[in-house]
């Protein structure tokens, strides 16, 4: 296998073509497709203009709350004895999660595009509730599609979702998780294409998606780099996140990418166990094509996907964004993995350390900081991204733990 | 070059008729059925097959076509045994054209040249893959051509004038023209609007223009073929084969016949358009 050489910056992808080395691309029906092309024209103008900034940055200061803060997790520090440990504090954001800071650019760029209706897919919800909050906010119409299964498991996220205005689909087919609801979502873009937008939740799907769901949530890492000039007078050692479709840790990632010290490491859910049923992409897939792109993915020997699992909703999905895929192979970021169990525990100790309770996701990524954290010197300057809050998940985690919370 | 589909065109044009298009999706709802089921459309009335490649992820097809999906991978359709069904097929067959029509990544996996080299000498005609617009000819479509298969592009009505020239480019054997914006077994389009589209269609190419999406019955066939050179059913046809499944959902003594009466009575509205 050819080993590719490594770049002068790993921050120029994707090609004009969407391309980050072989992953990404535009893998849609041919009736998306122009729907594609529009979409990449108006972020492409957006993106140039500094009135859509100014707007982005004046709802992203004044409704989202941002910046989100950058707190020193002394106890949790103290806990491990190695790594000095910062969190960065998504889940502080308006709707719970970081998901917001995406949803409010695509957004505004479906008010640019005069599209009246949007519809999302969502896992764990978050993505849904953002999506529905934004809509709610500028008198959008809103249809979100989500599974069964993730229906059952996030009711709290589902009732939000009803109570701001949005129309929750529930997605029966396939796995009834956030793969198929993906499924559901392109299904209903396909039929409405005259005025619907569609508002992806990760940095995943066709060229443009990956790249602008990436660049809305950079604004984490580019926080994070003054916060921690400010606390610290210099760069992280180390950046960890947990892993689904990836845009949580691309957001803090992306902005450090060519800051070569900067230790990177990507969490992805190993489920039961990485020889038995999970959702880590990376560490149990191979490279294939689903949902737009190209990009590791897990399935059988013919090719057919295979179901996920994940304790998390949010990381329950066959596949992880295409950066994350190219990211891999160039050995900038290194993926790990986190179980079911790990993750439960990582709960916890967060929830009584910090009084902080985290959602699921994040935990993974936490779980991994417990091996990491300890190796490291206390000089060493550790950020977790604490992507968004548990609230979502204390029922399922009480039902795992026996009602022992 | 020239393929089963574009001498199976150029007869039917000769008999100043539209053909009939029909999709089954391969292994449903077990390898021996769908067999039986493809043997016998010729007969019934099918000008050229449709053969569904099932995948776990049909992100363009409705409930009809993903449920067939289903039924054939629980089945354990491979697309090993899809290839053999097509070489079976041929022994008995060698003017029926065959379109294997599905999604990229189990041609992917299975390998593009290797897929290829297999699927042409199976006997497979052409390749419909939804998930593979113009802008990814690269992956399959150009090594398609190159191997002599045809690849068959989907234009739609977001397809503008000024697009449609970049999805002709590379098509060839026939222009499937999906006749609404929506998934497969959606509702049916308005004939006379369709009758326009293919119009706007054939001012940019001189391939036959075939018209699916939401095609169930003999009269819309007809309504369809008076303004197309082929109609294509689909949903239709998978929804007879699942209605007449037993309750574990296996095949009877009714499931080929289900189907070959559908088609028989879909042959007859095309050959009753006027032309």
């Amino acid at each position: 296998m050819n080993v590719p050489q490594e770049p002068n910056s790993f921050r120029t992808g994707p090609d004009e073509r969407g391309h980050f080395g072989i992953y990404g691309g535009r893998f849609v029906a041919e009736t998306l497709m122009p729907l594609i092309l529009d979409l990449e024209r108006a972020y492409n103008a957006a993106k140039n203009d500094p009135a859509f900034k100014a707007e982005m940055d004046g709802y992203l200061k004044n409704y989202v709350g941002r910046p989100s803060p950058l707190y020193f997790a002394e106890r949790l520090t103290a806990h491990f004895g190695g790594a000095k440990i910062y969190l960065k504090r998504e889940d502080l954001n308006h709707t719970g999660a970081h998901k917001v800071n995406n949803v409010l650019g695509q957004i505004l760029l479906a008010r640019r595009m005069g599209k009246p209706r949007v519809i999302a897919e969502t896992g764990a919800g978050m993505h849904g509730v953002a999506t529905a909050t934004m809509c709610a906010k500028f008198g959008l119409e809103c249809v979100v599609h989500m599974g069964a299964v993730d229906i059952a498991r996030q009711q709290p996220n589902v009732l939000r979702m009803k109570a701001l205005g949005a129309e929750v689909r529930p997605v029966m087919s396939g796995s009834r998780t956030l793969k198929d609801a993906m499924n559901e979502a392109l299904r209903d873009w396909v039929t409405n294409v005259h005025n619907t937008f569609y508002c992806i939740g990760t940095v995943a799907g066709p060229h443009p998606y990956p790249a602008m769901v990436r660049d809305f949530q950079c604004v984490i890492g580019n926080e994070t780099r003054v916060q921690l000039q400010e606390a610290e007078g210099r760069l992280p050692d180390s950046l960890v996140a947990c892993i689904g479709g990836g845009s949580n840790a691309m957001g803090l990632f992306h902005p450090f990418l060519d800051d070569r010290s900067v230790e990177i490491y990507g969490v992805e859910a190993a489920g039961h166990g990485l020889d038995k049923l999970h959702a880590a992409s990376i560490a149990g897939g191979r490279p294939g094509v689903l949902h737009g792109n190209r990009t590791y993915l897990l399935m059988d020997e013919d090719g057919q996907i295979q179901e996920a699992h994940s304790i998390s909703a949010g990381l329950d999905y066959p596949g992880i964004g295409p950066e994350h895929a190219w990211l891999n192979d160039m050995g900038r970021v290194t993926f790990l993995s986190a179980t079911d169990r790990e993750a439960l525990a990582a709960f916890q100790l967060l929830s009584r350390l910090e009084g902080i309770i985290p959602a699921l996701e994040p935990a993974h990524a936490l779980a991994r900081v417990a091996e990491l954290a300890p190796q490291r010197p206390k000089d060493h300057l550790m950020v977790v991204n604490l992507s968004g809050r548990g609230d979502k998940d204390l029922a399922s985690v009480a039902e795992h733990l026996g009602g022992q919370l | 070059m020239t393929t089963r589909i574009d001498q199976r065109f150029a007869a039917l044009r000769r008999e100043r008729r539209a053909a009939l298009v029909t999709f089954i999706t391969a292994g449903d709802p077990d390898s021996e059925t769908s067999l039986a089921i493809a043997k016998a459309l010729p007969a019934a009335g099918a000008d050229v097959i449709e053969l569904g490649m099932p995948f776990t992820d049909p992100m363009a097809d409705g409930p009809a076509v993903q449920a067939a999906g289903v039924r054939a991978l629980k089945a354990g359709q491979t697309m090993r045994k899809t290839l053999a069904m097509v070489r079976d097929f041929r022994k008995g067959d060698a003017a029926t054209p065959i379109v294997l029509m599905g999604y990229y990544n189990p041609i992917y996996i299975y390998g593009v040249e290797k897929f290829l080299v297999d699927a042409k000498a199976a006997g497979v005609d052409g390749l419909i893959v939804v998930d593979l617009p113009p802008e990814e000819d690269e992956e399959l479509c150009l090594p398609a051509l190159k191997a002599g298969l045809n690849f068959i592009r989907l234009a739609t009505p977001t397809t503008d004038d000024k697009r449609l020239p970049a999805v002709l480019a590379n098509t060839s054997g026939f222009v499937y023209y999906v006749s609404i914006t929506g998934i497969t077994g959606a509702a049916a389009a308005d004939p006379a609007k369709v009758k326009d589209a293919v119009a706007r269609i054939k001012r940019h190419t001189e391939l036959p223009v075939a018209v699916g999406f939401g095609v169930r019955n003999a009269e819309q066939a007809r309504a369809i073929a008076e303004g197309a050179d082929g109609v294509v059913v689909g949903s239709a046809l998978v929804e007879a084969v699942r209605q007449s499944l037993d309750e574990p959902g296996k095949a009877t003594a009714a499931t080929v016949k289900a189907v070959t009466d559908l088609v028989a009575q879909l042959a007859a509205g095309v050959r009753a358009a006027r032309k």
